[in-house]
């Protein structure tokens, strides 16, 4: 069925890429990503809204400890499952446009990993989800210590180990509540109907959460992200921010809010004031960073920061403001990425003190720069500002005051984005520059799918919302009845 | 009838010291047959205890082990003099940090 | 008709996406026909509108295109509200921007980005349309934004210079700072009231009894400050108003439509159209009152040293916004609206004259260096006369109904306001009458070269200042003080239309409004005249080295040090927090906790090792003790 094809079928496709051998590893690569879109958008137009999960596939597996290959699609995976679809093509273009040695290598990791990745967005069996967890940072692994700067073994090493870390506590959690089960089995429906005491739940939520804050990554537990961005090859932190971070707020949204939801009442409070401490904290970083690429990475952290205060905000604007933003951010911290990388392949460097005035070489460059940039401030009739402005409303719902201390990312991002825009690409045209060229066809063929993707998700985010709607209403309603009084 | 079982212990603990602190290779493996003997001695006395043959069969099997090792022990401790010059188990520390 | 109205913005819009998407392929010449000819299109839908409304046919209309964001409890739906208040402004925002995208073709044709230009001006009347024509906050916080994106791109069209890139950089910055508010009093009027459109919010607000009538209720108080932080921002009142001179760095044409006629007076319509909730919080209305008249004072006392004609210009535009506020302070809605239409007319003209008078200097902006231009500019002085005629409110121009309006309020309120906007005003007409006979009288002052350039300007430019002067002129018998015309306050009733509160019933005696005009009329006709005397009988000059400025002179020409004192109390310190954060906090506390694992780790492996002694007979030691305690515990636990 559909699910497991789109699941497999990259997995297939890196062995082709294997076979294909240098020359052809990159457009095998290349289609097979594109293959696997049409899949995700066919699954899109045959969804059928009437049931809450659909495409659902159950094999027993390892039937002794209850694990079966049960995997499905709701319209949060399915949404998710539509990102990395359509980000894989462009983070392999990426890879194409750089200069990524022994590209055939590359492609296959990076199949493996959307394998792996869409495997998270899919489980329906807790074990299940954790192995492909666990299965996805092998590939990202291997890309950050294979391509990466000279930095890359330590940085690599404390990335993995860090992740493990976290991993660990969630399979603790995740053995525990196998064990709570009367019927001692991993699937998503009786890890729903378990009932959990207090303390019980206090000790799932902080095992889960610690794993997926460590993955998002959410403050204090961030220190490995901007090292790892910045050391990784361009694409391989187009696949670690755009996609692999997602899978920490979807563990949230799918194994804790409706797992163990007086937990999150109580302790939601607490997530949500890490989150909004995170985007302070990183959007006034953000503005002194001299690497333009270490300074993105604290931006994403300040942008996942407000999507994680939305997943706690008990309130349907805010969770469908998580979703929405899910995607925005996965497009538009892409395309901000793939513009570093023109601007890197073209100038050599991405210190912001020796670049400048490329406007005046690269006028098309600067216009597609601006446009994502401002998708990324959350500009109305942008991808970015549907997904914002929902966050704030929840947010808001929530605490009013909390609300206030993360619109400050509002006024800081304007200020870390136009003033690196203004750096490298205002001014006097520098002589060092100027024989870059402007964009190729091969660039604007990257580029222009992101900025439709933004004004398409801009003007109409109701595409996206009504298909995530039911499944929001469902996980709200799990949060929702353990409160005394109706909100 | 508790003599014999101090008795057994007392043999037992005398095995047991040499092996822990004497430093003779060929020492080591006496106090370890002496260890041996003094379980024998105690699996025969309570066979007779409990007029149960199954302890003294034991002893037997007791015995045709301690020979087994015994005889691969010498002829480790026999390819050590060969290396070595030396069985004092001082010198085989290289097995450490 | 109503049919239409999706046109109205769609035709900017339209011409945006043309002259940006096949920018090379339009030639340069053309580029603004194409652009003006979008705006006049749809100012001329807008003027059928227009006269629908004037004769009283229309009913606020909501005309819905499609829903946007549905989220729970959550409609939002991209919907327009025609009534009385954004068709007003809307003829505003296409009828003085068309005579300024005329204006440009001219003053802009050597430029080499003269498309980008005019694809950015677009965009821009575009957003502002979007702005007054939504029906609920987010539609006007959509606009909101893209006019301050437009203004960004436009401050910063010249994009080789950092300055003025700074520039662009700070009005956007300092915008989002008033969007924050905004946004905080959006969110807190969808909680009360859950709804973002207006017509929702208002029913619902003009039911709720306040039980306290001493003072307001904290919400309301709540919401219209927040909501007023953001028109201080678009505004530019104090605190935020530093980045408005600043923005002079944009094309004088830019200045004139952005930062004179429209996305400034943003703040004004917000208000104005929020007014319902404004009259339920008078704490916040006085707030108004004294920020409206601080930033005049304090922008006027600026404007009387400045040297740079643009520099004056904007000045003056804060002050005069000051004014506005004034004006909504007192509770006079439709005041307020009035002055931002007289205000449009001339100040556009102020701001289009300027710019003629610089592309005749060659560029020059310095008025030291001007003078005696009236005899080779005649049509440009001519319209600068009656412009600053108008703007220090000489009868019968427009600026003097509606400034008269305004201190009719204020003496109504008290007689300090009275003389507080008085002294206002006296300011204005000093360094408005200073910088005209600077400029138009006297000899000429600058170089041999640049007297050799001076003509007046081509037809495409005179053209629109002649129109806009004969609005200047006219504009303000749309609402006659009743000492005059009975019944001549036709504007306040028109905006009645669209649930503008109608201001109190004037409680002064005829004679005393007549008093009071004159005595103002006689003050600034003496200002006129001191001015006169000084500058052009006198030829007193403007210091040209900063040295020889006294300390009052020196305070008002550095502009009070505000921004000294924002960079020193905002911007330095945020510096100092990133890199002390990045550099300490990041890696000496947190960073220090995670590397502090692996070094235990390394640091326990380290020393457990020396366990492996290698020594057989600790090993053998270690087993008995181990197996004497095992049977210890089983035994005897």
């Amino acid at each position: 069925m559909i699910t497991t094809l789109l699941i497999f079928f990259p997995l297939v496709a890196a062995l082709l890429v294997f076979l294909a051998g240098q020359r052809f590893a990159a457009t095998v690569g290349i289609l097979a990503t594109i293959l696997e879109f049409f899949f995700a958008v066919s699954a899109f137009m045959d969804f059928n809204s009437a049931k809450l999960w659909n495409y659902e596939v159950m094999q027993p597996w390892i039937a002794s400890l209850g694990i079966n290959y049960s995997v499905g699609m709701d319209g949060i995976s399915l949404a998710l499952v539509l990102l990395t679809t359509f980000l894989l093509p462009i983070i392999l273009a990426t890879a194409v446009n750089g200069s990524l040695k022994d590209k055939k290598e590359f492609f296959a990791l990076a199949l493996v990993m959307e394998a792996a990745l869409i495997g998270v967005f899919t489980s329906k069996d807790l074990f299940l989800f954790y192995i492909f967890w666990e299965l996805a940072l092998i590939p990202i692994y291997f890309i950050c210590l294979l391509w990466g700067d000279e930095n890359r073994r330590p940085v690599t090493f404390k990335f993995f180990i860090y992740t493990l870390f976290g991993s660990l506590f969630m399979l603790v959690a995740i053995i525990y509540l196998y064990l709570q089960t009367p019927e001692k089995s991993f699937a998503l429906e009786y890890i729903y109907k378990l009932s959990l005491s207090g303390e019980q739940q206090t000790f799932v939520f902080w095992a889960l959460f610690l794993a997926f804050a460590i993955k998002m990554p959410i403050f204090p537990f961030h220190t490995w992200q901007p090292a790892t961005y910045t050391s990784a090859p361009i694409p391989g932190t187009m696949l670690l921010s755009g996609i692999m971070l997602k899978m920490g707020i979807y563990g949230v949204l799918r194994w804790i809010l409706p797992v163990v939801p007086s937990a999150v009442t109580e302790w939601g409070c607490l997530a949500v004031m890490l989150a909004v401490i995170g985007i302070v904290y990183a959007s006034v970083i953000a503005i002194k960073q001299q690497n333009y690429k270490t300074l993105i990475a604290y931006v994403s952290i300040a942008h996942v920061g407000l999507i994680a205060a939305g997943l706690f905000s008990n309130s349907i604007e805010g969770l469908q403001g998580v979703v929405l933003q899910m995607l925005a951010h996965g497009v538009n911290v892409v395309g901000l990425f793939f513009i570093i990388d023109i601007i890197l392949k073209r100038t050599g460097t991405l210190e912001l003190s020796k670049l400048g005035g490329l406007r005046n070489q690269a006028p098309q460059l600067a216009v597609f720069f601006i446009v994502i940039l401002m998708a990324s401030i959350a500009l109305p009739m942008t991808n970015g500002f549907a997904g914002e402005f929902l966050l704030f409303v929840g947010i808001f719902k929530y605490n009013p005051y909390i609300a206030g201390v993360a619109g400050l990312t509002i006024i800081l991002g304007a200020v870390y984005m136009l003033s690196s825009f203004q750096k490298i690409m205002l001014g006097e045209a520098k002589p060092e520059y100027n024989s870059i060229q402007d964009l190729t066809l091969n660039e604007k063929a990257v580029l222009i799918p992101i900025v439709i993707a933004i004004f398409v998700f801009g003007l109409f985010p109701n595409i996206i919302l009504d298909l995530t709607d039911p499944s929001i209403k469902a996980i709200l309603h799990s949060v929702q009845k353990t409160l005394p009084v109706a909100n | 009838m508790s003599d014999y079982i101090v008795l057994c212990c007392i043999l037992f603990s005398l095995g047991a010291f040499g092996v822990l602190y004497r430093r003779n290779i060929l020492v080591m493996f006496m106090s370890i047959e002496l260890m041996l003997n003094a379980v024998n001695l105690l699996l025969v006395y309570f066979s007779v205890l409990h007029k149960d043959p199954s302890g003294q069969v034991f002893v037997f099997f007791i015995m045709a082990v301690a020979a087994a090792e015994i005889t691969i022990g010498l002829a480790i401790l026999v390819m050590i003099y060969r290396h070595l010059g030396s069985i004092s188990i001082d010198n085989l520390k290289k097995l450490k940090w | 008709m109503m049919e239409f109205v999706w046109l109205i913005p769609a035709l900017p819009l339209l011409g945006f996406l043309i002259l940006s998407l096949f920018n090379k392929y339009i030639p340069k010449s053309t580029s603004g026909y194409i652009a003006s000819g979008m705006i006049l299109g749809s100012f001329l839908i807008v003027l059928s509108l227009l006269l629908k409304a004037i004769n009283g046919n229309l009913e606020p209309t909501i005309v819905t295109l499609f829903d946007w964001i549905t989220a729970g409890d959550l409609k939002l739906s991209l919907s327009f509200q025609l009534d009385n208040l954004s068709v007003w402004f809307m003829t505003i925002i296409t009828g003085v921007g068309f005579l300024i995208h005329v204006y440009s073709i001219s003053y802009m044709h050597d430029d080499e980005g003269v498309t980008r230009y005019f694809s950015y001006l677009n965009l821009f009347i575009f957003s502002m349309l979007l702005l007054v024509m939504g029906s609920n906050y987010v539609v006007m916080f959509a606009g909101w934004e893209g006019v301050g994106l437009c203004s960004y791109l436009l401050i910063g069209f010249w994009f080789k210079n950092q300055n003025y890139n700074d520039a662009a950089k700070k009005a956007f910055i300092m915008n989002r700072i008033g969007d924050l508010g905004f946004l905080l009093g959006m969110l807190l009027i969808y909680t009360q009231f859950k709804s973002f459109e207006y017509s929702t919010v208002f029913d619902q607000a003009s039911q709720i009894i306040n039980p306290n009538p001493h003072g307001d209720s904290g919400i309301m108080f709540a919401i219209t400050i927040l909501l007023f932080i953001g028109a201080m921002g678009k505004s530019a009142q104090i605190p935020l108003y530093t980045w408005l001179p600043d923005a002079m760095a944009g094309p004088t044409p830019v200045s004139a439509l952005i930062h004179a006629a429209t996305m400034v007076t943003a703040g004004i319509y917000m208000i104005a159209r929020s007014n319902i909730l404004y009259s339920m919080a008078p704490c916040t209305l006085d707030i108004i009152y004294t920020i409206g008249t601080a930033t005049a004072i304090l922008a006027a006392l600026i404007g009387l040293t400045q040297t740079d004609i643009k520099k004056v210009l904007a000045y003056s535009t804060v002050s005069q916004l000051g004014f506005m506020f004034m004006a909504i302070g007192l509770g006079g809605y439709s005041a307020g609206v009035f002055h931002v239409t007289t205000h449009a007319f001339f100040k556009a003209l102020l701001f289009l004259g300027a710019g003629s008078v610089i592309h005749a200097m060659g560029g020059e902006q310095d008025i030291r260096k001007m003078g005696g231009l009236m005899k080779k500019m005649p049509i440009t002085f001519i319209t600068f006369l009656i412009a600053t005629l108008a703007i220090a409110g000489i009868p019968p121009l427009s600026g003097f109904f509606s400034k008269d309006a305004i201190l009719a309020l204020a003496f109504e309120a008290s007689p300090i306001k009275w003389g507080l906007g008085v002294f206002a005003a006296l300011l204005t007409t000093f360094y408005m009458f200073r910088m005209l006979y600077l400029t138009f009288f006297g000899e000429f002052r600058g170089t041999e070269h640049q007297k050799h350039h001076l003509h007046e300007s081509p037809l495409l430019m005179t053209v629109p200042l002649l129109v806009l002067a004969f609005f200047t002129v006219v504009s303000g018998f749309i609402e006659v003080p009743h000492v005059f015309i009975h019944g001549g306050d036709w504007f306040s009733h028109y905006l009645a239309g669209a649930h503008i509160a109608l201001p109190e019933a004037s409680h002064l005696s005829e004679s005393t409004e007549l008093i009071l005009m004159f005595t103002a009329l006689a003050l600034v006709v003496s200002v006129i005249i001191i001015t006169y005397v000084i500058y052009v009988k006198n030829k007193v000059l403007p210091a040209t080295n900063e040295a020889d400025l006294s300390f009052l002179d020196k305070l008002s020409y550095n502009k009070f040090y505000v921004d000294e004192i924002y960079d020193a109390a905002i911007v330095k310190p945020i510096g100092v927090l990133s890199n002390f954060s990045s550099s300490f906090i990041e890696k000496q506390i947190i960073d220090r906790f995670v590397n502090l694992s692996g070094k235990a780790v390394q640091f326990s492996g380290k020393n457990i090792r020396f366990i492996q002694s290698g020594d057989v007979n600790t090993y053998a030691i270690f087993m008995v003790l181990g197996i004497v305690i095992i049977l210890f515990i089983n035994l005897v636990l």
